[in-house]
């Protein structure tokens, strides 16, 4: 199958982005150097296209009432123009996928999926509509194809969204510039004439922007961010910095952290699964995974002697044996140490726990840590 | 443009050999480590190990991925470049000079005729 392109392919190779395969699409993974993107995003600010990313449109009266039986977060907490983290879950408790939910209307909510999920979670989402006894009154859109979106990171970022975006919103949460947008909330405003919607949040752990725009709008966007964002050290940043910047703060990746034979408890996100708002898909087997506990468990570790970096699938022991997998590895950017995350039996996933991870045939030493591994100081 | 000294002999894989009497200095080309970018660790074949032409015997890592390093030539590695696994960015900052990864003593010079002239390396990354 030919790999998918943003609308930003030109613009990509413009920057002299490098472009390599990711679920699908033909993604940049760098344009300088990961370390330096990286870098440039914890003390700056970096531009990610984002474009890849899905997005469904679920509408209706009866809109908040479905999604709060598909998805495991409690949609009732959203006001109009904020947003929350959710996770979708099969009967069994798995990962469908873990997403983004926006309020933009009260009867109207913008659903941001992975890329490499997009057909599995519309089929899904359109299983539990047909099965949704109010399915007459709420109405599901996958715009994947018509939307385009750019993350903007770092901490230099709010000054350079409102010379970006110099009017006063005109929908969601009310405000006069984007940097009066608190985290998770959102907004839609004028860029050059035509709506895009902001929202406060990211993946990367720093202060940072999201905007979605319908696919014509984001070249000029992205132009018109690199231009102004000259004063502000903006770099362009690709998908190898995304990921180590998500790894420092465990944020999960689909796929990797995250499957279907996967649950939200296991992976350490019962904080975004509401066991208490009513019926929801996965409900029960949740529920008794918090009650009586789980038999894998999420844990980050970093690497204690000199090594190489930890990589996905790289096997993990402990006293002698084998415990669980890499899941995501890599060489820090920020701590310059091997750090990842695996899961293992939960009794091993305890803070100080003395791991070892296999690398070429040789184990080496590792240690289990709280997460975020990399904390802001 | 990478740098592609004249004075060296490489392998299609990226490696170069400079050869001095029965001995070549093996390293990994200005365009490798520009590919790579970011060297984070780089793994050594022990001093002593008998290498043949075309085999991996080390090991770069960047923050995204490790890659084997193949050996142009056959023979015995004499010595190894402590230096590099110590400061693996200088194979980013000097891949000719202080970023060199390990000699070896010629098992088969005749190997040596099988290896890209500057030229035709530098053909091939243009490429």
């Amino acid at each position: 199958m030919a790999l998918q392109r943003t609308p930003l392919y030109a613009a990509h190779q413009r920057a002299g982005g490098k472009l390599i395969e990711f679920g699908g699409w033909e993604m940049p993974v760098q344009y300088s150097t990961i370390t330096d993107e990286h870098l440039c995003v914890r003390r700056a600010a970096g531009i990610f296209d984002i474009s890849h990313m899905g997005e469904v449109l679920v509408s209706g009266i009866a809109a908040e009432a479905f999604l709060n039986a598909t998805l495991t977060n409690d949609i009732r907490k959203l006001a109009v123009g904020t947003g929350q983290y959710t996770l979708m879950c099969n009967e069994r408790g798995g990962v469908i996928d873990d997403l983004y939910v926006y309020r933009s209307n009260p009867e109207d909510y913008l659903l941001i999926i992975n890329a490499s999920r997009i057909a599995d979670d519309v089929a899904w989402l359109e299983r539990q509509h047909a099965a949704f006894p109010k399915r007459g009154e709420v109405s599901l859109k996958n715009v994947s194809d018509i939307t385009a979106a750019v993350a903007i990171q770092g901490p230099n970022t709010p000054g350079l969204l409102d010379q970006m975006f110099p009017t006063a919103s005109i929908y969601g949460t009310p405000v006069v510039k984007p940097s009066e947008l608190k985290k998770n909330q959102n907004a839609q405003f004028h860029f050059h004439g035509l709506p895009v919607w902001v929202a406060r949040t990211g993946y990367s752990g720093e202060d940072g922007f999201e905007i979605v725009a319908p696919a014509g709008f984001i070249e000029p966007l992205w132009d018109t961010a690199l231009k102004l964002g000259h004063q502000f050290c903006l770099q362009p940043c690709g998908l190898g910095a995304r990921d180590t910047l998500r790894t420092e703060m465990c944020y999960p990746l689909y796929g990797h952290e995250l499957d279907e034979n996967t649950t939200p408890i296991e992976a350490g996100l019962g904080f975004f699964v509401a066991l208490d708002k009513g019926e929801f898909v996965g409900r029960s087997v949740l529920a008794a995974q918090k009650a009586n506990g789980t038999t894998k468990k999420l844990a980050a570790f970093k690497m204690t002697d000199k090594s190489p970096p930890p990589r996905p699938h790289y096997a993990i022991f402990a006293n002698g044996q084998k415990v669980g997998d890499v899941v995501s590895g890599t060489q820090s950017p920020s701590l310059n140490v091997g750090i990842g995350m695996g899961y293992v039996p939960p009794a091993l996933a305890v803070v100080g726990t003395k791991i070892e991870i296999e690398i070429r045939g040789r184990r080496f030493a590792a240690e289990v840590v709280k997460k975020p591994i990399y904390k802001k100081r | 443009m990478s740098n592609v000294p004249s004075d060296l002999k490489y392998a299609k894989s990226h490696e170069w050999a400079r050869v001095a009497g029965d001995t070549a200095t093996i390293g990994i080309t200005d365009h490798a480590q520009h590919e790579l970018t970011d060297v984070v660790f780089v793994e050594l074949p022990a001093v002593g190990r008998a290498v043949k032409a075309g085999e991996a015997c080390a090991v770069v890592e960047s923050v995204k991925t490790a890659s084997d390093i193949y050996s142009p030539v056959g023979g015995e590695v004499v010595e190894v470049n402590n230096a590099v696994v110590k400061d693996p960015a200088l194979v980013n900052s000097d891949p000719y000079g202080a970023g060199w990864f390990y000699k070896v003593k010629l098992a088969n010079p005749a190997e040596l005729g099988a290896l890209l002239a500057p030229e035709a390396y530098a053909a091939q990354i243009k490429g």
